[in-house]
């Protein structure tokens, strides 16, 4: 029971950080970017679910106008900062680095507008379901109809991302952008609106990832949570352990990093909270730098 | 239909890669860019396409000015280009490859239609459809890009190198499938090649290229009958 408990637990906190993974996966293949302003935007698009709900109520309108807002967001900020950086900075040791430090910047800048307009406080949002464990035999798991309910969502997310990339012409222009955006323009797709488009995707990505890594842990956020980070550090890792250039790596790499950390927290020593995934990180990039599902199959969608 | 470049000139940052040059393509004839490494062939494809931006000079396609216009609004205009390389998505399938090249249609039964169409002029592909293409051979993955670029329903279309590290065998193939493309299509095709030979053999019109200046005009075969040319490009 304890097994099946600390998988249930893992897999819901991997599909999380998939959502993070995606976000960051979406970004790199449409500009080259790591984009570490992915928590901000997170976090900025959970304000935005809360205000939704603080207004109308329900936690399934906060979702929706999270996503759209982040995406929005996240457009905003591939089209006015992004473009202006790769213009101006096209050139010299700095073209390379200028978006990455230009992202940390903006991390740093959407927590400081957070607390302007929302102040430091902890704010709260309250979980659609109960996050109190299911009982089987007469002992609790705490895997919960909550983790049950955020696990579904993921899954339809990523069943709804992989139709439009595999099955639609749009994500036939997604994927060839990121692959070989000469060829794409040749062949007419409007190569600048679909990295805008990634980005906006990664921003609804997020979104979803922000509200449920809040709802999953105590409901409470502020600028500075601490989920935020973890949500960062861990949909990070998880791209890179996946290959940082494949959904399906971003997907298993969530998985695989969310279940390992579950069972080293439960069965090594809880206080291993924050370095479990530095270290994971770390053994997969030393025993398969490319990735956990290597370089060939990595590159696929 | 047709396409007149005048006074072209286009620069790789201080370097003059193509330098004032004037060169008209009519309606349905295939012309032959011809010259070595360097001459600039490759460069004033590129300023065709809009991949890259002339420094001076006037494109004219079909009466409009396309001057810097950008390859992705090109595409609508009837312009295609398969730039050098075998220029194909390794990561897409066959099918996918061949989908992008109607993207911008987004028609999904025309779409339909166009694949079946290039699959007729290239059975080899219609085998291979759900591949990836980097799984097909060089001379396949030709075909590919060319199908890709057939997908578009082009009016001019622009060849890079089409022979570019293939077979002798192959390479022949390849040639006659763009004389065959040129005369069922209407196609008005412009052809860079440093294979002078085939690239002559199957053109009405042949174009020299030294330092990025026009150095002759002719009929193709005319150009072949030059001593000049033939002692500097066909090597006999």
């Amino acid at each position: 029971m304890q097994l099946l408990n600390t998988l249930l637990i893992g897999i819901t906190a991997g599909s999380i950080y998939a959502l993070m993974a995606i976000a960051f996966v979406l970004v790199w293949r449409s500009t080259r970017v790591v984009n570490f302003a992915q928590a901000g935007m997170a976090l900025l698009s959970t304000y935005f679910g809360y205000e939704a709900v603080s207004r109308i109520g329900s936690f399934w309108v906060a979702l929706p106008v999270a996503m759209i807002g982040g995406a929005i967001f996240a457009a905003l900020v591939e089209l006015i900062l992004m473009r202006m950086l790769v213009k101006h900075a096209s050139s010299g040791p700095i073209a390379g680095v200028a978006p990455i430090i230009a992202t940390l910047g903006l991390l740093g800048v959407i927590r400081a507008v957070i607390s302007m307009i929302w102040g430091g406080q902890d704010l709260r949002i309250v979980a659609p379901i109960s996050n109190n464990g299911f009982t089987i035999n007469g002992s609790t798991l705490v895997f919960s109809p909550l983790k049950l309910l955020i696990l579904v969502v993921v899954v339809i997310l990523l069943i709804l991302l992989s139709v439009l990339f595999q099955k639609t012409n749009l994500g036939l222009a997604l994927r060839a952008s990121a692959h070989a955006p000469e060829i794409a323009r040749l062949s007419g797709v409007r190569v600048d609106a679909v990295r805008t488009l990634g980005w906006a995707l990664a921003g609804a990505a997020g979104a979803v990832a922000g509200l449920f890594q809040t709802v999953n842990g105590n409901g409470n956020f502020s600028p500075d949570s601490i989920e935020f980070s973890l949500l960062l550090v861990s949909g990070f890792i998880a791209a890179v352990i996946g290959g940082l250039d494949s959904l399906l790596g971003a997907v298993l790499g969530g998985l695989f990093l969310g279940i390992s950390i579950s069972f080293v927290l439960i069965y090594v020593s809880s206080g291993l909270f924050f370095i479990a995934p530095f270290v994971i990180l770390l053994v997969v990039l030393f025993v398969r730098p490319q990735g956990i599902i290597g370089v060939k199959a990595g590159r696929r969608a | 239909m047709s396409l007149n470049v005048s006074n072209l000139t286009v620069h790789h940052g201080a370097i003059c890669a193509v330098n004032q040059v004037s060169l008209a393509v009519p309606t349905g004839k295939l012309a032959a860019i011809i010259g070595s490494n360097g001459a600039g062939k490759t460069t004033l494809l590129r300023a065709l396409s809009g991949l890259n931006k002339p420094t001076s000079g006037v494109v004219n396609w079909n009466g409009q000015t396309i001057t810097g216009t950008k390859p992705e609004k090109l595409v609508r205009l009837g312009i295609s280009h398969v730039s050098e390389g075998k220029s194909v998505v390794a990561d897409l399938t066959v099918k996918e490859n061949l989908e992008l090249g109607a993207i911008w249609r987004k028609n999904g039964k025309e779409m339909k239609e166009s694949v079946n169409q290039v699959v007729d002029i290239f059975p080899r592909l219609g085998e291979r459809i759900n591949q990836r293409s980097d799984t097909l051979s060089g001379g396949e993955r030709q075909m590919l890009a060319i199908g890709r670029a057939i997908m578009s329903k082009p009016k001019l279309l622009l060849l890079d190198e089409p022979s570019l590290g293939l077979a002798p065998l192959v390479v022949e193939q390849i040639f006659q499938t763009i004389r065959d493309l040129t005369n069922e299509l209407r196609l008005t095709v412009l052809l860079v090649e440093q294979n002078a030979m085939g690239a002559l053999q199957i053109a009405d019109l042949g174009i020299v290229l030294n330092l990025g200046k026009v150095v002759a005009v002719n009929h193709a075969q005319a150009l072949m009958d030059d001593p000049a040319v033939r002692a500097a490009y066909l090597g006999y």
